[in-house]
């Protein structure tokens, strides 16, 4: 292999581990707000216990998304150096204002999260607790714009580099900030992120009731995450389908790709399908029309088609097609997972109905993937550009660096980070079987 | 205005990296002891002095990076992908010792805790050494091509005096950790640990002493800045102070004192790096005309003033909210339930 392709797949390896905890922790971090805050005002022992739970939870996971993430921090300069002396001057920016703001924020106050519990008030703890979840969602908005920049590029100039060659360079910082694609792409990542967290709460609370342990604990829990679930996977819908209108707006041949529409006519929506990228054909069932209708609001209004970018231009649309497929399939999924439990807990039958329970607790998996899946389709859906018609990934490479050390570091990070998984998986487990016993007379200093 | 952002930006990164060292080069420090201490009970007090805040003085090397990046692009991406390996390296050892932390009091098998423990020891030593190594590398000088790119080699940073400051590095962390775990412990413990203290001083002052030996020997250009201001030799007369100072406050069992000493010293002892540097940040050895400087490295104008907005509102916040929570968790070790 090249060192393009090992350094692609080494980042994309290391960025989607790490992207396996910040979700959670965004999304954890919210219920967490939410159970302290109904301690706070009703002082009843069990939303303290809930708390309590859920925060050694939070921090695990919260370890090991630091722990990933300082590598990502790096790796922009170990794997990509030219595209970071190309872009440092805007993208830095937005890397330092995440450590400056969200960063000192989160890690500072988790200390008091995690420790602070004999040590300060309950107003004063929850307010830490409240900080911790700010600052992840704070986090979250900083590393998105950086991302947003390098799709739709906005508020900069192109100007020579000091050591030869181009470099872009802020001119507008709000509008770099805020370009075309910042603001639907933060929506959608906090409501996958909340999904993940409120899965996570409904899955281990259904384990429990499924297994006649902890009763009380996990009803009040589930009535919480469900309420956010419910909530966030509606949103998630809308905030979808805005991003879909910037992507038809701003990267045309990355929306082709997605429906794998190559002329240009009016489009309609797939619900599966394949595409033969050869043959530029797409054979699935679609619903006619109805792609034209969510980008224009007219059903035979039509939309660009593959055809009118050259073949070195596109993405490899079979490969997003599907990843984006996925997505949207799970999206529908996780609605109707959520509302369904809100129905039950209507008819009073949400803890009783034991299927149901089940299906929950396999739900956790669901906006893993499909955070996993969106970001595929995103970033693979920019090439062949890691900025957006400015530069491409193949231009972006480190030049000091040998295929070899690339390749060292793949393979140390991928058994790593392997064995970092199942110790995950198994302090996980063992703090769901073990981890609710709180000890008598252990209270807040009120 | 007409205003050096420039060198402005080269002292806000040198702060931060500052930060850095002083307050992980404490917890770092701690984690080198670890293993010298044998008991359970005796571990967890190490483990939970640095418990609620290594955390956040690891994010002092996550903004810097990112500063460096923001403001300084071609020497992040020149030293990141030049020092490829020598990187992975560090940042599988800060990974080890994030999860070693997190993971050893969560089990009570005794090799559980055995595993970690060594992991939290060995990875913070690496950390220190590596850390002092790519210091002593930019200090010695790489070798860069016209098109800014390293030129050299892995083995070709194992060069004695880069070797020499990594273990320099790892002798001023083990003493700063000392001096701070002696602040965080009472009875007996702490008196064994005053003893250790005083063996930490006497490598880190051999260390120290041969270091600049070996920079006034060898590393001419880091004294160039010197004598062109003289006015500022007032920071290594300080830094010797301050390293004198120590001994003077450990021998008076003035814990606090030695700790704020110490802290000095790491404090002038960058600022020296970073006077021998400018206005280079990457000096080329051989061809230093090929060298990267603040201003042939530098980010636009406008992005440098825009950071230090951001830097003027936000690391104010930051200074006070870090030290609210330094002084919630003030005072000696205290083993409770949700220690680590
Ligand atoms: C949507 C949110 C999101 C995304 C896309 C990313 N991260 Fe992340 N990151 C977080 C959300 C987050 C977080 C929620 O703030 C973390 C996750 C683990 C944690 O619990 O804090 C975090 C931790 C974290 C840390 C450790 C911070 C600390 O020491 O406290 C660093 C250095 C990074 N990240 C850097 C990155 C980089 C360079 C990314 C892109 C390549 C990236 N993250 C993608
Ligand atoms: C956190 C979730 C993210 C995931 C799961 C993710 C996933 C990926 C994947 C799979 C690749 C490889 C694409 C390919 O080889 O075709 C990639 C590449 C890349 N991503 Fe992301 N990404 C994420 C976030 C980000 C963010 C936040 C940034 C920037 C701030 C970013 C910048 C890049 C860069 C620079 C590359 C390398 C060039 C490329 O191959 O496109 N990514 N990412
Ligand atoms: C409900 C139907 C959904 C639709 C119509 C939808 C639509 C989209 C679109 C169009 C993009 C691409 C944006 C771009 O290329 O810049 C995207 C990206 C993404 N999606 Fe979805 N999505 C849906 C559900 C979900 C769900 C349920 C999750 C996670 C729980 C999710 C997570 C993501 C992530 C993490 C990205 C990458 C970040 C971004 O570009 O915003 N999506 N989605």
């Amino acid at each position: 292999m090249d060192a393009l392709m090992l350094a692609r797949a080494q980042f994309g390896f290391t960025i989607a581990f790490h992207y396996i905890f910040p979700p959670l922790s965004i999304g954890l971090g919210l219920n967490l707000v939410l159970m302290e805050s109904f301690y706070y005002f009703t002082r009843k022992p069990l939303y303290l216990e809930m708390a309590r739970f859920w925060t050694r939870i939070f921090g695990l996971i919260f370890a090991i998304g630091v722990a990933s993430g300082i590598v990502m921090e790096f790796e922009f300069g170990t794997n990509w150096s030219t595209y970071s002396r190309f872009v440092g001057d805007v993208f830095g920016s937005a890397l330092a204002a995440e450590g400056i703001f969200a960063f000192f924020l989160e890690s500072g106050f988790l200390a008091l999260l995690l420790f602070g519990w004999d040590r300060i008030g309950a107003g004063a703890h929850l307010f830490a607790t409240f900080m911790v979840a700010l600052g992840a969602h704070f986090s979250a908005i900083w590393i998105v714009v950086a991302n947003s920049w390098q799709q739709t590029p906005a508020g900069y100039h192109l100007v020579g580099r000091p050591g030869g060659g181009i470099r872009a360079e802020v001119t507008d910082f709000w509008q770099a900030v805020l370009n075309p694609s910042t603001l639907s792409r933060v929506g959608h990542v906090y409501m996958g992120a909340w999904q993940a967290g409120a899965f996570a709460v409904l899955s281990v609370s259904a384990y429990y009731l499924l297994k006649k342990k902890n009763l009380e604990f996990a009803k009040a829990c589930l009535k919480i995450a469900l309420v956010v679930a419910a909530v966030a996977s509606l949103l998630q819908l809308f905030s979808g389908h805005e991003s879909a209108e910037v992507v038809s707006a701003t990267q045309p041949a990355k929306l082709a790709a997605y429906e794998g529409h190559y002329e240009t006519a009016p489009a309609g929506l797939y619900l599966f399908g394949w595409v033969d990228e050869k043959a530029g054909q797409t054979h699935g069932v679609a619903l006619p029309g109805l792609l034209s209708w969510l980008v224009s609001g007219k059903s035979d209004a039509p939309v660009t088609g593959l055809n009118a970018f050259p073949p070195d231009k596109r993405p490899p649309v079979n490969f997003v097609f599907q990843t984006y497929h996925a997505m949207v399939a799970i999206g529908l999924a996780l609605i109707l997972i959520a509302w369904l439990g809100v129905f039950l807990w209507w008819r009073g039958a949400l803890f009783t109905t034991r299927w149901y329970l089940a299906v929950l607790v396999g739900s956790v998996l669901l906006p893993q993937a499909a955070n996993q899946l969106g970001w595929f389709s995103a970033e693979v859906g920019r090439q062949p550009y890691i900025v957006y018609n400015l530069m491409k990934t193949s231009d972006a490479l480190s030049k000091a660096v040998k295929p070899g050390e690339i390749l060292a570091s793949l393979l140390l990070f991928g058994f790593l980070y392997l064995l970092l998984f199942i110790l995950f998986i198994y302090l996980l487990n063992d703090k769901i079987q073990h981890g609710l016993r709180m000890k008598a007379g252990e209270g807040h200093r009120a | 205005m007409n205003y050096d952002w420039q060198t402005l930006w080269f002292i806000l990164v040198g702060t931060l990296f500052s930060g850095y060292a002083i307050l992980d080069g404490f917890d770092l420090g701690v984690g080198a002891l670890h293993l010298f201490v044998r008991s359970d009970k005796e571990r967890r007090v190490f483990l939970n002095s640095i418990g609620p805040i290594w955390d956040g003085n690891e994010v002092w090397l996550v903004t810097g990076g990112g500063a460096l990046f923001a403001a300084f692009p071609e020497v992040y991406a020149t030293v990141f992908s030049g020092f490829y390996l020598a990187f992975m390296l560090l940042l599988v050892a800060l990974l080890f010792r994030a999860v070693a932390i997190e993971s050893r009091s969560k089990q009570p098998m005794k090799w559980w805790r055995n595993f970690w423990d060594a992991s939290f020891s060995v990875s913070s030593i690496a950390s220190s050494l590596l850390i002092g190594v790519a210091l002593g590398n930019i200090a010695w000088g790489i070798p860069l091509g016209a098109d800014r790119e390293y030129a050299g080699s892995f083995l070709g940073l194992l060069k004695p005096y880069p070797l020499l400051l990594g273990v320099t590095t790892l002798a001023l962390f083990m003493m700063h950790g000392s001096i701070y775990i002696v602040l965080k412990t009472e009875g007996p413990l702490q008196q064994r640990l005053k003893g250790w203290g005083k063996n930490t001083m006497i490598f880190f002052i051999l260390c120290y002493a041969i270091t600049t030996l070996a920079t006034l020997l060898y590393v001419p250009h880091m004294l160039a800045t010197l004598q062109r201001y003289p006015a500022l030799f007032i920071v290594p007369v300080l830094s010797v102070l301050f390293i004198a100072n120590i001994p003077r406050n450990v021998s008076k069992g003035q814990g606090v004192g030695a700790f704020l000493s110490s802290c000095g010293a790491l404090l002038t002892l960058m600022a020296l790096f970073g006077i021998g540097m400018y206005p280079d940040m990457v000096y080329s050895n051989p061809s230093p005309d090929n060298s990267l400087t603040i201003y042939n490295s530098a980010s636009s104008l406008k992005t440098l003033r825009i950071m230090a907005l951001m830097a003027a509102i936000g690391m104010p916040l930051v200074l006070s909210y870090t030290a609210s929570i330094y002084w919630v968790f003030r005072g000696k070790v205290k083993i409770d339930a949700h220690s680590y």
